[in-house]
């Protein structure tokens, strides 16, 4: 077992066990940060996977975007920190056959699927790359993402205006 | 890459350390001389009233929402801005039109006022005006 | 000083008789706790920087005075011992954690804010090879991992349990990123122009002297961008005019109203931290970085570390005069600066420099 194994396996251990913190704990302002350290791992993995720029991308999107939005959020709903934000358990019984049902297809996908292994990994910088292909082969993706974008950011106006 | 990556993760923990470090020998050395008052909430030697988790002004939202959609944006303008003099012209001109749609967002929530930050829209109290005899005084001073 | 190029670790590393990977890992723990003292160091300089311009632009008394009885230093005077005097009685203070508070986010934000400072300083390049960190997406990796400070101010804010600590917290993280869009367009400019991210590409660019600095080229709209991004990274220390955040006279001292003692010193040194960090981005995106004015007199030994140094302080001068020049802005004013202001010049610059380079 070299570094990156040795790596892998506590970046993987926080994001599972930071996620594991963020759905079951009562307050939400833990939940946040929970997700904060989640995210951190992720960003982590994407690092011993070789994509630096998505790496980054990730903590400044994740981290410094939706995890602050969220704060945001959370602050704006009055008295919402206080509450248990945990709900009751109900239909324990349709929910353990429903949820077992998944992670049986889940399980029995995961294991008869002919992943396609990379082998060893090269370690170079991807930005140039990621830049080249954005302006040639998929021109068309990322222009479409402009103008979603412009509507993400009309709508998102629209509906805070409404409040 | 990754030792690099690896320093950069070195710096994080020695960051945590040297915090922990400190406060714990602020711990070991520092004067304790506790007083239920002490651990009070601050508020200017009042008593604390009511509860400091209160409802906040909409326009943090919709500040951090523009924000994030631009912050998307950007992050696809660094990848380009990397390669754009090889690619010439053409990757100009493509990001010149990207721009521009997001440009017509920046447009929108700037005439449509969500740029704007609430101002007060209290009305003076004509009780806690200045009095004339005051006022005459200030003048006075003043000149 | 710790050269911790990749090669040259692995060339020590030959030379000695533990296993390579121990070395290594003794390599960047030693680098680690070297940048991390000289950033301690660094903002305790920042610090002191603060109390004197201050005490002598407002002739203060106070910060003139703190002196010693030993013989030799007793001559210095002038109050130089102010510094040591303020991280002394910090180190001794009582530590009070109210009551209300929640005890255990109000332990962790010190903890992120620094760190997310200090690992700001792993890619800043002191010199020909002088970095912690030669990463690829460095000037990236900077925006994003500042915002964890972000983060962590949020907690403190909320976990203090204050009226003036949470609203302290929201207004900075608002005006933070806020101004993150322009800084970040400015940024742009400067990443066009070299066509890397890498800091120490960008520093090779400006290399020859006063007149290849990144500031002149594609005139006005290098120098436009210039001061969007040292105004934008002005409000994204929160410093003044754009200090409301931790406006006195409204909100006491904002995020760090409830905090004491070491954790208190703890957000004080990031602050000053951060502000040597925007020092040396500014001085290594826009004035040559390491490279002396000079071409390539005083270009070397120990001068890149010199030159850099200088340059960010002069840069961290700058920030403390204006803090005693300009009254403090009110929130409409702050978010017009920058969403009305600076992000259009930030587009401005970033269009023309962007049409000067296909001419």
């Amino acid at each position: 077992m070299d570094f990156t194994n040795i790596a892998f396996y506590i970046f993987a251990a926080l994001t599972v066990g930071s996620a594991g913190v963020m759905v079951f704990h009562r307050n939400v302002v833990y939940s946040a940060v929970g997700l904060l350290f989640a995210f951190f791992g992720v960003a982590g993995i994407y690092v011993l996977l070789a994509a630096d720029f998505i790496a980054i991308v990730q903590i400044l999107i994740y981290v410094g975007g939706i995890l602050i939005l969220l704060l945001f959020g959370v602050m704006l709903s009055q008295k919402l920190t206080k509450v248990d934000v945990r709900t009751e358990s109900m239909q324990l019984v349709p929910a353990v056959v429903v949820v077992g049902g998944v992670l049986a297809v889940l399980l029995l996908t995961i294991s008869s699927t002919p992943w396609k292994l990379a082998g060893s990994l090269e370690y170079e910088p991807t930005t140039k790359a990621i830049g080249r292909l954005m302006m040639t082969e998929y021109l068309i993706p990322f222009e479409i993402a402009s103008v979603l974008l412009l509507a993400a950011l009309i709508g998102a106006a629209y509906i805070a205006r409404k409040n | 890459m990754l030792f690099n990556f690896a320093n950069v993760l070195t710096f994080i923990v020695f960051g945590a350390v040297f915090v922990g470090i400190n406060i714990t020998l602020s711990r070991i050395l520092q004067a304790r001389n506790p007083h239920p008052v002490k651990l009070s909430t601050y508020e200017c030697g009042e008593l604390p009233e009511g509860d400091s988790w209160i409802q906040f002004n909409i326009r943090f939202y919709v500040i951090a929402l523009i924000f994030l959609i631009f912050e998307v944006e950007i992050v696809f303008l660094f990848p380009w801005a990397t390669v754009f003099k090889e690619l010439g012209l053409f990757a100009f001109v493509e990001m010149m039109i990207f721009v521009f749609i997001l440009l017509v967002g920046l447009a929108y929530v700037w005439v449509k006022g969500d740029l704007e930050w609430d101002k007060s829209t209290a009305v003076p109290d004509p009780a806690l005006a200045p009095s004339a005899a005051r006022q005459e005084l200030t003048e006075a001073i003043a000149s | 000083m710790p050269v911790l190029n990749a090669n040259l670790t692995l060339q020590a590393a030959q030379f000695a008789n533990l296993p390579e990977t121990l070395q290594t890992i003794l390599f960047m723990v030693l680098g680690a706790a070297i940048f991390a003292g000289a950033a301690a160091v660094l903002a305790l300089v920042g610090v002191y920087l603060e109390r004197k311009i201050s005490a002598h632009m407002q002739d203060r008394v106070g910060p003139m005075e703190v002196n010693t009885e030993i013989p030799v230093l007793k001559n210095i005077g002038h109050g130089w011992a102010q510094t040591l005097a303020d991280a002394l009685k910090l180190l001794i203070k009582e530590d009070i954690v109210p009551a209300e508070a929640d005890k255990k986010l109000h332990l962790m934000a010190p903890f992120i804010v620094f760190a997310a400072t200090l690992a700001g300083f792993s890619v800043l390049p002191f010199g020909p090879g002088l970095v912690a960190s030669d990463l690829n997406v460095g000037l990236f990796y900077i925006i994003a991992i500042s915002s964890f400070v972000v983060i962590g101010i949020i907690l403190a804010g909320w976990s203090s349990n204050n009226k003036w600590s949470l609203l302290g917290a929201m207004r900075s993280a608002a005006q933070i990123v806020s101004f993150e869009i322009p800084a970040s367009l400015a940024l742009l400019v400067v990443i066009m122009a070299v066509g890397s991210l890498n800091l120490g590409d960008i520093v090779a660019a400006q290399a020859g002297g006063i007149h290849k600095w990144l500031i002149w080229w594609y005139p006005p709209f290098n120098i436009l961008a210039f001061f969007v991004f040292f105004v934008a990274s002005l409000a994204e220390l929160n410093r003044a005019p754009f200090d409301m955040p931790e406006a006195e006279s409204e909100i006491v001292a904002g995020f760090h109203t409830e905090y004491s003692g070491m954790k208190w010193a703890m957000f004080f040194l990031a602050e000053y931290a951060n502000m040597f960090l925007v020092g040396v981005i500014i001085a290594t995106l826009f004035l040559g970085g390491w490279t002396s004015p000079f071409g390539d007199f005083l270009n070397s030994g120990p001068f890149p570390v010199f030159w850099v140094t200088l340059k960010a302080f002069i840069v961290i001068f700058v920030q403390i005069w204006l803090r005693w020049t300009l009254p403090r802005v009110r929130v409409d004013q702050l978010m017009y600066t920058s969403w009305k202001v600076l992000t259009p010049f930030a587009f401005v610059a970033m269009v023309g420099a962007g049409i000067w380079m296909m001419l």
